[in-house]
């Protein structure tokens, strides 16, 4: 018995396919959603709770998300918040153009090959130039 | 219910007995998120600055704190049922089923009356 499930053909598994811009659109969801959900509402609720709660809880929720003003581990952390908030809006834009994407598929169009390769590729197009263009706009102005 | 025919199927509303519902409030949620969401960013990208006291006095106004309110429920949702699916995919085992069953009943459900209350705070509790 354990000779002939040995001999058995296995299911080719993800590594076995060509990457295909569908499929890493398909999982780019699955990931921004998960990081929106966890580190977004999370930092989400921090900000309305520093707001909230006073000038001193905003002032830490600041200085430890963008400014760094207290030194020590703030340092680090707020050049990884910086990372972490333009990586949030990169995964909001992306989300969001796939999730487009998807109410689109989902009324049963954009299902010739081309044609989905086509707007998978540009939801990632989309969401790249939509985070150059929010962060320049905020920074810049 | 019927017994695998298409006719019952449909009146005990699938395997789930919850027919579309699932499918359906997260596109619904998806189509709120956009607007709520395309609301907040561009609306903070537009703040004059930064400032406890700004930012304070812009949620505190009553379409953005109705608004806020509004994304507190509805992102919540979503998230709730996007990290399910998800966990339904990848968590096998029982323990971490019923451990996965915990987090999306009871944690969305906390942090967005967390969020909720907030809100009110600031909207009703002058400046």
């Amino acid at each position: 018995m354990a000779q002939t499930r040995k001999a058995r053909p296995i299911s080719p598994h993800l590594q076995i396919w060509r990457w295909g811009p569908a499929m890493l659109v398909s999982i780019l969801h699955r990931i921004t959603g998960n990081g929106l959900a966890f580190g977004g509402l999370g930092l989400l609720l921090w900000w309305i709770g520093a707001l909230a709660s006073g000038p001193e809880a905003y002032q830490t929720f600041l200085d430890w998300v963008w400014l760094g003003t207290g030194g020590g581990l703030q340092t680090v952390t707020s050049v990884l918040g910086k990372i972490v908030l333009v990586g949030l809006t990169w995964a909001f834009f992306q989300h969001a153009a796939s999730g487009i994407r998807h109410l689109i598929l989902d009324i049963g169009a954009g299902y010739e090959l081309n044609t989905n390769a086509r707007w998978s590729s540009l939801t990632i197009v989309i969401s790249i130039l939509l985070t150059i263009a929010f962060w320049a706009f905020v920074l810049l102005r | 219910m019927g017994n695998g025919t298409s006719i019952g199927r449909v009146r005990g509303l699938g395997s789930s007995h919850h027919g579309t519902h699932h499918w359906l409030t997260s596109r619904l949620t998806a189509v709120g998120n956009l607007v709520l969401i395309t609301f907040l960013i561009a609306s903070l990208a537009l703040l004059p600055d930064y400032s406890y006291a700004t930012v304070r006095g812009w949620v505190a106004r009553p379409l953005p704190s109705i608004a806020m309110i509004l994304i507190m429920i509805n992102t919540f949702t979503h998230a709730r049922m996007g990290v399910q699916v998800m966990l339904e995919d990848y968590v096998h085992e029982e323990g971490g089923k019923i451990a996965a069953w915990l987090l999306v009943n009871i944690v969305p459900f906390a942090a967005a009356a967390f969020g909720i209350l907030s809100v009110l705070r600031i909207a009703l509790g002058g400046a």
